[in-house]
């Protein structure tokens, strides 16, 4: 069975909700069903039949060809299967996704991977603002799964962030990592103001020392950590970087001691 | 009839009875390859035989850095009881006085098994708050605060209920050293078998024992038919040129894994010749009505 794809006919002149085009959503669907499906979020309401050339019959496996910073929620509750985009994204990618494989080729906009509890999210462009972080009212960000940012990610990455691990090739913006719970993130690259802003627990990871950390961050010295060796490994495995990035005895900042200060942020001891 | 031998060593017809077991396993790091094995020396210690010390456990394989999960050296230890709650007690108590411990040591489930026991999952609360949990690649570790730095331990590991315990072989020899060097080449063929362990001193055992004995209470006492100098007053299964016996004791992970050793000793003891080493072999069982494995050595022949 060859795999569903959507073609994008023409650029939406309206922002679309894509949250229904998951192997879970478009389950017993004909062609006739999905082409009628309502995505356009204005008063147009296009329907995907507008927007899309729907081929192929296999829903565990989606490709949209073709992408838009107009497409909203795509690979939204995922919990199996893979979703493929091969552009860009607009809002909260993957979000609540539970399983499964969301590829966007392109970059993503804000709130990527928002409430995701498992899975997998990989972004080969940047990611915008608040990625992995809740939604307005929301207790937790990202619970789980695992991000992959090939490029550069916004402000607030991993805001939130309560499990799982998300990692960021080419540099974040400010406050990556703030008000963490748990959870893991990594940022290669740059990083602006105060990484791990008021987080409670959680490791925040990078390959330099931060240039501007909170001042209630306390340095803990550079103790041997076999962790550092388990997570290196690990992020290798991963494909995410290629040799270790922390070594067996990297720097540790502990905080923020502005709450409950239990959370680090590990870099390489040089 | 005519006894069956290789290599001049006499094979008896006989087999071995073994019994099942449950088995967990963990693979204990360290900066380097003395404090790995340091730590699972120490925590296997004391642990030769379940008749009286709640498990039996030795270390299995050392393990390259690159077969670790944190890329350091490290060793596989295999644990053996005969209870789930008594494995999971010796597991907690063992890891937690002798790895938690032990300079730089890290610990990692070692065995994936559809029933989990506890490791950091109890061990954590030596971190008294300041533990940190993490979850990695769909695995569960905690990190708990110690004076060197921190000690990572994974927070289940698995455990077989398709153990075997008791696996074993009698080298009979004309004398004590003779008898040690076959046992001593035997040990020393069977560790390259992985999943088994030979829990006793260096893998070996001089006190073989029967079932019961004449005194109230006593689980175990001396083999007599196998001690030498028993020979003119107890029935004995020693000929006369016989003058030490030694007896090695073998734990698997699975029957396969103690059926492996026990040829693996075999060919080592027949290779050795009995000018050197062992003139007999023999093994150890209860009848066969109590050990559901049984292992005859005719089908172990090299």
């Amino acid at each position: 069975m060859s795999r569903l794809t959507f073609t994008l006919r023409h650029a939406p002149e309206e922002r679309l909700d894509l949250s229904a085009l998951t192997p879970k959503g478009l389950a017993r669907l004909d062609r006739k069903a999905i082409a009628a499906i309502r995505i356009g979020q204005s008063k147009r309401g296009a329907t995907v039949g507008d927007i899309f050339r729907v081929a192929g019959k296999d829903i565990s496996d989606i490709v949209f060809e073709g992408g838009n910073e107009h497409f909203d929620g795509v690979g939204t509750g995922l919990d199996g299967g893979a979703v493929r985009v091969t552009g860009d994204v607009g809002a909260r990618a993957g979000r609540a996704m539970r399983a499964g494989n969301l590829i966007i080729e392109g970059s993503v906009g804000p709130h990527a991977g928002s409430a995701m509890r498992g899975g997998r999210i990989e972004i080969f462009g940047n990611a915008g603002d608040h990625l992995g972080g809740p939604l307005a009212g929301e207790l937790a960000g990202m619970n789980g799964g695992q991000i992959v940012v090939r490029s550069r990610a916004g402000d607030y990455a991993g805001d939130r962030m309560r499990r799982g691990l998300i990692a960021v090739l080419k540099g974040a913006g400010d406050y990556p990592g703030a008000r963490m719970i748990a959870g893991t993130l990594v940022v290669l690259g740059d990083v602006g103001d105060l990484p791990g802003y008021l987080m409670r627990r959680g490791s925040i990871i990078l390959d330099r020392p931060p240039k501007k950390s909170s001042p209630s961050f306390v340095a803990c010295g550079a103790p041997e950590l076999a962790f550092a060796g388990l997570l290196d490994r690990h992020l290798i495995a991963e494909g995410i970087v290629k040799r270790p990035l922390l070594g067996p005895a990297p720097n540790r900042l502990g905080g923020d001691n502005a709450v409950l200060g239990l959370g680090e942020i590990l870099f390489p001891a040089k | 009839m005519r006894p069956l031998k290789v290599n001049g060593v006499v094979i008896d017809d006989t087999f071995a009875e073994a019994f099942g077991m449950r088995a967990t396993a963990i693979i204990v790091t360290a900066p380097n390859r003395k404090w790995a094995r340091q730590a699972a020396i120490s925590m296997t210690g004391f642990a030769t035989s379940v008749i009286a010390c709640g498990c039996e456990a030795a270390i299995d394989v050392e393990l390259p850095p690159a077969a670790t999960p944190d890329g350091r050296p490290g060793v596989r230890v295999m644990l053996f009881s005969v209870s789930t709650d008594e494995l999971q007690k010796q597991l907690v108590n063992r890891v937690g006085q002798c790895v938690l411990t032990s300079p730089g040591s890290a610990c990692y489930a070692g065995l994936s098994g559809p029933t989990e026991l506890k490791l950091g999952g109890a061990l954590r609360y030596f971190g008294d708050g300041w533990q940190i949990s993490k979850k990695l690649g769909g695995k569960h570790y905690w990190r708990v605060p110690v004076m060197d730095g921190e000690f990572l331990i994974e927070a289940t590991t698995g455990m077989t209920k398709e153990a075997v315990g008791g696996g074993n072989l009698l080298l009979l020899a004309d004398s004590s050293a003779k008898a040690l060097l076959a046992a001593e080449a035997a040990v020393e063929a069977m560790d390259k078998v992985h999943g088994a362990i030979m829990p006793f001193p260096g893998g070996i055992v001089r006190s073989g024992s029967k079932v019961g004995g004449k005194y109230k209470g006593m689980v175990a006492s001396t083999n007599n038919a196998f001690a030498p100098t028993l020979r003119g007053v107890s029935k004995s299964e020693l000929g006369p040129d016989i003058n030490a016996v030694l007896e090695i004791v073998i734990d698997g992970e699975t029957s396969d894994a103690v059926a492996a050793a026990m040829k693996a000793g075999i060919a080592a003891v027949t290779a050795l010749g009995p000018e050197k080493g062992a003139k007999r072999i023999s093994a150890g069982n209860y009848g066969g009505k109590l050990g559901k494995f049984h292992y005859h050595l005719k089908a172990l022949l090299p």
